[in-house]
């Protein structure tokens, strides 16, 4: 019991953030028309695709004769990088669609 | 200096991103909302590349392979999302999401090998891999390929390559995976010497992700996506706990709970619980074949071309009822060109949007706009169907479960509970389709055997073409 009670006081920061950005999400999304239903999940793909900053890291960190490193980070950046641009395009095309014609 | 100026970043990137999902709920602010993520997403990367010092206060270098990653990734990416189909953005999504997901696991490998080879050369006092930060790694390697391989069986369902396949005791042999996998992480926290086990984890998470997604029907794809998109998210905050980095577990849990939230308030608009979609997959054609059989059979009406297009100019009301089916003989815009000459004629013309309609919620809607159908002239399920008993003709263009009543009258049906469009209150309802073979679902639609019902046969492009020249020239 204190293992857990001190483990909580040691990372008390990172809790709220996460308990203060579950509600913050939930807030956000409450009053969505089903018609946005589709781009505000492409948006949220986009925002997750901060992934891509771990693949940076993880990159930059890598000594250059660690040819696994090298390459996996690589790829991960590739990646991350498609899961960012790829989403904000497809949610924006998405977008266009719906602005008002007079 | 650097390192609070990247702090600073974080903080905005972080703002711009519950902004922008802030106004991406919104049809004014939608667009700009996006873009603001976007420019705080840009912001968080630029100053990572630049400003990022690890506890050595060492910078980021192989900068340029992070450029070149940055620059393939950034050229396919834009390119892809502009070329493909309208009718293909469901499946961009799920691909996009599955490389997240693929990108979180990577991550986990790498950060894994690069800490055990740490611990073996370095002589600090404190153990570099704690049970904690193992835990991490495991699960962020889980979520993200669970999430990759199961976006990728989801995209493949959406074009059309993925059958619907299941076996028997496939629930039990993928909980099976799921249980050795994080067995496996559980092995890794206690002896952090076997690498080969987190490999093992690995192809376990992507089996898991496969038979996950494989049973589950087509229709049912975008509750799918959804769910795995809040995965992704989920596992992009995992990368934040290991790297202490605030953007990515701001991002990652603001996904992971809104698309959570998302996922079930898709699935209210289906009417049916989370559990049915991921585990009943939907109706199981045995059982929709049998309940197809109990009495929806019987006569139908064809109507002609020429009779449709009278009964229709000289309407006060006509409802349009989009389906899948516009959307795969792409003619919306013969649609809009119908609408338009009936308006001409002092019709009135709206269009009933079920939320289900097509692929994924607004795929309808994003098909009508793209024909320049007026945004007002879309109208929602429950606000339409108040006006069907004031309509005088229905024109259902290749929609068929969102307007079966079976869905309201038999319980053994599949689609049973799912709120419909009360298209038979019209005084006429006309249905386009090419066959009168089933839907999605599978079922047959008594709808079709009604009295007021009549059948337009044809491609939906052509009949509707056909339309406006015979309506032209009443």
């Amino acid at each position: 019991m204190e293992q857990i009670l001190n483990w909580v006081s040691t990372h008390q920061q990172i809790i709220y953030i996460v308990v203060l950005m579950i509600f913050v999400g939930i807030e956000v999304i409450g009053r969505v028309p089903s018609v946005l239903h589709t781009p505000l999940m492409s948006g949220a793909n986009a925002i997750h695709g901060v992934v891509i900053i771990g693949a940076i890291i993880v990159m930059g960190k890598a000594e250059i004769d660690n040819y696994l490193a090298l390459g996996l980070g690589f790829l991960a950046v590739i990646l991350g990088t498609l899961n960012v641009v790829g989403g904000f395009v497809v949610t924006d095309r998405m977008l266009e669609m719906f602005k008002k014609k007079k | 200096m650097a390192a609070n100026i990247l702090i600073l970043c974080y903080l905005v990137a972080s703002v711009t991103f519950i902004l922008g999902l802030k106004m991406l709920s919104n049809p004014t602010s939608a667009r700009k909302g996006n873009l603001l993520a976007a420019a705080g997403m840009a912001i968080a990367i630029f100053a990572t590349i630049f400003l990022y010092e690890d506890e050595a206060g060492m910078r980021l270098h192989n900068l340029g392979w992070i450029f070149g990653g940055l620059v393939v990734g950034s050229v396919v990416g834009a390119l892809a999302a502009k070329k493909v189909k309208m009718t293909s953005m469901p499946e961009m999504v799920s691909l996009f999401n599955g490389m997240g997901g693929a990108c979180a696991a990577l991550i986990s490998i790498v950060e894994f090998n690069h800490l055990v080879h740490l611990s073996e050369t370095t002589m600090k006092q404190e153990p570099v891999l704690t049970a904690g930060t193992i835990l991490i790694i495991a699960l962020g390697l889980i979520i993200g390929a669970v999430s990759f391989s199961g976006s990728m069986i989801a995209w493949g369902k959406l074009n059309g390559k993925v059958k619907d396949f299941s076996f028997a005791g496939q629930k039990i042999v993928n909980l099976l995976f799921l249980f050795v996998a994080l067995a496996g992480a559980a092995w890794l926290i206690v002896d952090p010497t076997q690498t080969y086990v987190l490999y093992v984890i690995l192809v376990l998470s992507l089996l898991y992700g496969v038979l996950f997604v494989l049973p589950i029907g087509g229709a049912d794809m975008p509750v799918v996506i959804s769910l795995l998109n809040s995965f992704t998210g989920v596992a992009a905050a995992f990368g934040g706990f290991l790297y202490d980095n605030k953007v990515m577990l701001t991002g990652g849990i603001l996904v992971g709970a809104a698309g959570t939230l998302l996922t079930i308030l898709m699935c209210k608009a289906m009417n049916r619980s989370l559990l049915n979609v991921l585990v009943g997959s939907f109706g199981g054609n045995k059982n929709a074949a049998a309940a197809g059989e109990s009495g929806a059979q019987g006569n139908y009406k064809e109507i002609s071309l020429s009779d449709t297009a009278m009964l229709m100019s000289y309407a006060n009301k006509v409802i349009i009822v989009p389906g899948y089916g516009l959307a795969v003989a792409q003619a919306q815009h013969s649609c809009h060109e119908l609408e338009k000459i009936l308006n001409e004629k002092g019709v009135d013309v709206t269009y009933a949007i079920h939320p289900v309609a097509g692929r994924m919620p607004g795929h309808m809607n994003v098909l009508l706009a793209e024909a320049d159908v007026p945004y007002e002239k879309l109208k929602e399920m429950e606000q339409v169907n108040e006006e069907f008993k004031n309509t005088d003709v229905v024109l259902i263009l290749g929609a068929n479960d969102v307007v079966n009543p079976a869905a309201k009258n038999d319980p053994a049906s599949p689609i049973y509970g799912m709120p419909i469009l009360e298209v038979e209150l019209a005084k006429t309802v006309i249905v386009n389709k090419r066959s009168m073979k089933p839907g999605y679902a599978g079922i047959e639609n008594e709808l079709f055997f009604q009295p007021k019902t009549s059948m337009l046969f044809g491609d939906a492009k052509k009949v509707l073409q056909d339309l406006c020249a015979e309506v032209k020239a009443i």
